[in-house]
């Protein structure tokens, strides 16, 4: 069960990070990619806001039938997610890895400005080495 | 498992059915909801259809950490939303029941049935009511 991409939205919902994993993700341009994170994040507020039941949080989780999409808010304000194939398991610890990867690598790294876009050689070597972990388990 | 509301759509974003069982979040302005329910579906279908590995494949269902909207389109274009808590699982065949079984039983086959008009049909609310409280 592959992954296939990652996404990271920063405070204001604006794309910071976008990675494939896999070869048959969706072939979008920057762009789109930016477009689409964006609402994402506009979505996952509004499904919040038609919760019936009480404190309810923002969307978590999306299945469809070609695949499932799973996401994480730091409390910083943060979004992580990541799209995977249909029945794929254990997404949420996948994203706390990133998150730990991304305290480490990005947030660490002296020349990082935070909520600007991610440029840091470390934090995609290691994503690329969590992708190919999570394939095999 | 704990239902908590019924949207029925119609192809143009018309509410035609809406039915709460339990909303501990009182639904302060109803048309103003069913509008943010439909734009939301519809921007998360482009969504979708966006994302998506390969062509054709829809979204059935979306949580937070206290719901679950199930969803279900027609080739009509006609929406079936099914608000659930999480214990819920897979409601794609309970969906695809009230459509077939319901639905189409009671109104599309139903000579008066208006179609694009609030449902009000007796015969159909009932079988709704039946149904949901069997699940």
């Amino acid at each position: 069960m592959p992954l296939l991409s990652l996404y990271i939205n920063n405070k204001a919902g604006g794309l910071i990070y976008h990675r494939d994993f896999a070869s048959h993700a969706a072939e979008l341009d920057v762009n789109e990619h930016l477009r689409l994170a964006s609402t994402f994040n506009g979505l996952a507020l509004i499904l919040k806001e038609l919760s019936p039941a009480k404190r309810s949080s923002k969307m978590e989780l999306l299945e469809a039938d070609s695949f499932v999409l799973q996401s994480f808010d730091t409390l910083t304000g943060l979004k992580f997610f990541v799209t995977a194939d249909p029945d794929s398991k254990k997404l949420d610890a996948v994203l706390r890895e990133v998150y730990e990867l991304y305290s480490d690598f990005v947030l660490k790294n002296p020349f990082y400005e935070t909520d600007m876009p991610i440029h840091c050689e470390r934090f995609d070597e290691k994503l690329i080495k969590l992708a190919e972990d999570y394939q095999r388990r | 498992m704990l239902v908590y509301t019924l949207h029925i759509f119609n192809r143009s974003g018309t509410c035609m059915y809406y039915r709460e069982w339990s909303r501990p979040v009182p639904n302060s302005d109803l048309k103003s909801n069913n509008k943010l329910m439909f734009g939301f579906l519809f921007s998360l279908k482009q969504l979708v259809a966006k994302i998506s590995p390969r062509k054709g494949g829809g979204f059935y269902a979306c949580s937070t950490n206290v719901f679950k909207l199930n969803y279900f389109e027609t080739p009509s274009g006609h929406r079936f939303i099914l608000c659930t808590d999480l214990s819920a699982g897979d409601m794609r065949e309970p969906l695809r029941h009230i459509y077939s079984h319901i639905f189409v039983e009671c109104l599309v086959k139903n000579p008066l049935w208006r179609p694009n008009e609030e449902i009000t049909n007796a015969n159909f609310v009932q079988s709704i009511e039946k149904y949901i409280t069997s699940l």
